[in-house]
């Protein structure tokens, strides 16, 4: 085993006895398995909210943009808000599985699968805000350079607006490709194990026939390293470029040049949030916690803690750079901002995103699940408040005091948002009931080096943590 | 002179490495190995060439540059250029910097997908793709190694194969 070697040091990442069938068992027994009650309960309501959701859009489209809640003033409020809220959730996925390959973070192992199912998932919900607010969706090849009847009419590559269609369509495809080729042997694992026929069909078709070959890991492996690499770069540029949406703007609360650095630790931080929120329950239900352990949510409170820090100090550097600068616009802008009708909206952001997750300073609060999975949702409430803030309030009152205005969302604007919380977990549940939710090839490449038993024997004598937390519990 | 092909089937990746090293020590071919999960070090142990996906990503991430350059060139500048809110579009390094996200998105879209897609074709990998491993357990948590040799050295590797801790042996001829 020397060539597993592990310093002790490090914590075990699977608890207990696994073996590597075991970890096989373990990662099909949902799919193999029949879904829970909760599971239907909670489907039903995901689907009946999508259901209603996707009325709110056709009525929508049917009837005009008229039916939202945007008047002459505030032109952008509720779309972009979640369209952002949206994107920042699908940061933590390829964060996670890209970031944290590169910088060799075994951790991430667990929780990769999942949090890039999860980015993709995100995104396709972000996707729809831009699509829906055209108004005539039928028109959305517009985007595209396609050469047309028009001249050829070309699209502006001057417009953030447009590097964002860029930016969005190859992250969103570049995570599937990730995703879909990190799957691939896990579907084959599923298909080799499959009895039923239609079930050996289907995982035989989504593994494209891998086949295990020493070539072929030399190329899956080369190919994720160069895909981290090139999707580091890639996830901060797209929320750079959905930062850039506001920052190139000349209106005061937009026209700043720390968005970008601001908008991508939002996003990471918001993205951690949420796959904290999905995992603590995913692990309970699909009976996972010898993978997605106590000290994988430590990590990702720890990561949560450091990312709201950095959006805490963002906040703090606006109001002073707007105090500086000496432009009573701006500085008007931010006054507004705290202090003005939405005052609420700013308390909550402040509240949630930097006072929030200070609690994690404390050992005992960020290794409590019930904690940490509060938490989650606060932060997520919170970064829905910090886009608002930064949206809404930048506009409500703008140069002309007469034409100052409050924004209201009608309940078309409510529908289509549950809606799209809705769609985003009819695709999580079904993706949890036949998906391989952990990289199972990967856990199992590591299982020896950093599996609590191949530690604890290896290591001899020495007691891992939880084999002393057995022995409290045994007392 | 007729081929036989040894299947010799392992229950460790340790064990499994081992059996490669001695094996290829030995002066036998391995012709493949089918393993669950990446066994680090294998492809060195068995003697395969570096993988040079990487390189081509390089070359498909470059052509990406090039073709957003030239796609924005021809669009904004040649094709017709426009005065959008009074800052018209007269020279490629005037718009330059205006093209540069798009023109690193392109350069990841094609590194991207492109190598992906050369991994996929080089691995034969595609939907309704048959899979070639000799066993089902080779996805789960047994290792195959597959030598091809001459009739006449079957016995001696046979008997090499039994002191690697191999679980079980198996001949084909071809």
């Amino acid at each position: 085993m020397a060539s597993h070697y592990e310093a002790p040091i490090r914590k075990p990442l699977i608890s207990g006895k696994k073996s590597y069938h075991e970890i096989t068992k373990d990662i099909v027994a949902p799919i193999e398995g029949k879904a829970s009650r909760l599971w239907w309960i909670v489907f039903s309501i995901s689907l009946a909210a999508f259901l209603w959701g996707t009325g709110a859009i056709i009525y929508t489209i049917g009837t005009g943009i008229g039916v939202w809640g945007l008047n002459k003033t505030v032109g952008w409020a509720w779309d972009i808000t979640n369209f952002v809220w949206w994107v920042g959730i699908g940061h933590a996925g390829t964060l996670i599985s890209a970031v944290l390959l590169l910088f060799r973070q075994r951790w991430r192992m667990a929780i990769n699968r999942s949090a890039e199912a999860m980015t993709i998932f995100a995104v396709m919900q972000a996707g729809l805000f831009p699509l829906i607010h055209m108004g005539r969706v039928w028109n959305a090849h517009y985007v595209f350079p396609i050469p047309n009847q028009y001249g050829s009419l070309w699209t502006n590559f001057n417009s953030p607006l447009l590097w964002d269609v860029f930016a969005i369509s190859t992250y969103l495809s570049v995570s599937l490709v990730f995703w879909w080729t990190g799957l691939l042997p896990d579907f084959a694992m599923i298909r080799d194990r499959a009895v039923k026929p239609f079930q050996k069909k289907i995982y035989g078709l989504l593994s494209f026939g891998w086949s295990g070959r020493a070539k072929d890991w030399q190329r899956f492996e080369e190919v994720s390293l160069v895909l981290a690499g090139l999707a580091t770069p890639l996830v901060l540029s797209v929320h750079t470029i959905v930062s850039f949406d506001f920052a190139t703007a000349v209106i005061p609360g937009w026209h700043t040049t720390i968005f970008p650095p601001y908008f991508v630790a939002g996003a990471v931080f918001s993205g951690f949030a949420m796959v904290n929120t999905l995992l603590i329950i995913m692990r309970k239900v699909c009976n996972l916690e010898a993978y997605i352990t106590v000290g994988h949510i430590e990590l990702m409170n720890i990561i949560i803690m450091i990312t709201g820090s950095i959006v805490g100090c963002a906040y703090i550097t606006e109001l002073f750079i707007a105090w500086y600068s000496g432009v009573e616009y701006e500085q008007y802008a931010f006054l507004n901002r705290a202090t003005g009708p939405y005052w609420w909206a700013y308390l909550l952001m402040m509240t949630c995103n930097v006072f929030s997750p200070q609690f994690m300073w404390f050992k005992k609060l960020r290794t409590s699940i019930l904690f940490s999975f509060i938490i989650s949702i606060v932060v997520n409430i919170g970064m829905w408040f910090e886009r608002f803030v930064i949206i809404v309030t930048s506009l409500h009152r703008d140069y002309l005091p007469s034409s100052w205005t409050m924004f209201s969302p009608t309940f078309v604007d409510i529908s289509i948002y549950i809606g799209t919380i809705g769609f985003f977990f009819v695709l999580f549940l079904l993706y949890a009931r036949t998906f391989p939710v952990i990289a199972q090839a990967e856990v199992k490449s590591i299982l020896k080096s950093s599996g609590d038993h191949f530690k604890r024997l290896r290591d001899g004598g020495e007691k891992t943590e939880t084999q002393q937390n057995e022995k409290k519990e045994e007392q | 002179m007729s081929q036989i092909i040894i299947q010799a089937t392992y229950d460790d990746d340790d064990v499994l490495m081992n059996a490669v090293k001695k094996v290829r020590a030995e002066n036998f071919t391995i012709k493949e190995v089918y393993t669950p999960f990446p066994v680090h070090g294998l492809d060195v142990a068995m003697g395969l060439k570096k993988s040079r996906l990487a390189i081509t990503s390089f070359i498909y991430g470059f052509i990406g540059l090039c073709f957003a350059v030239w796609m924005m060139n021809y669009m904004m500048i040649d094709d017709w250029p426009q005065d959008i809110g009074g800052k018209p579009s007269f020279s490629f390094a005037e718009n330059s910097p205006s093209f540069i996200p798009i023109i690193f998105e392109m350069s990841v879209y094609f590194a991207a997908h492109l190598m992906v897609i050369t991994f996929y074709m080089r691995s034969k990998l595609w939907p309704f793709k048959k899979a070639e491993n000799p066993h089902p357990k080779t996805t789960d948590d047994q290792f195959v190694m597959e030598i091809y040799t001459e009739a006449e050295k079957q016995e001696a590797l046979s008997s090499l194969i039994a002191s690697t801790g191999s679980i079980s042996i198996q001949s084909n001829s071809q």
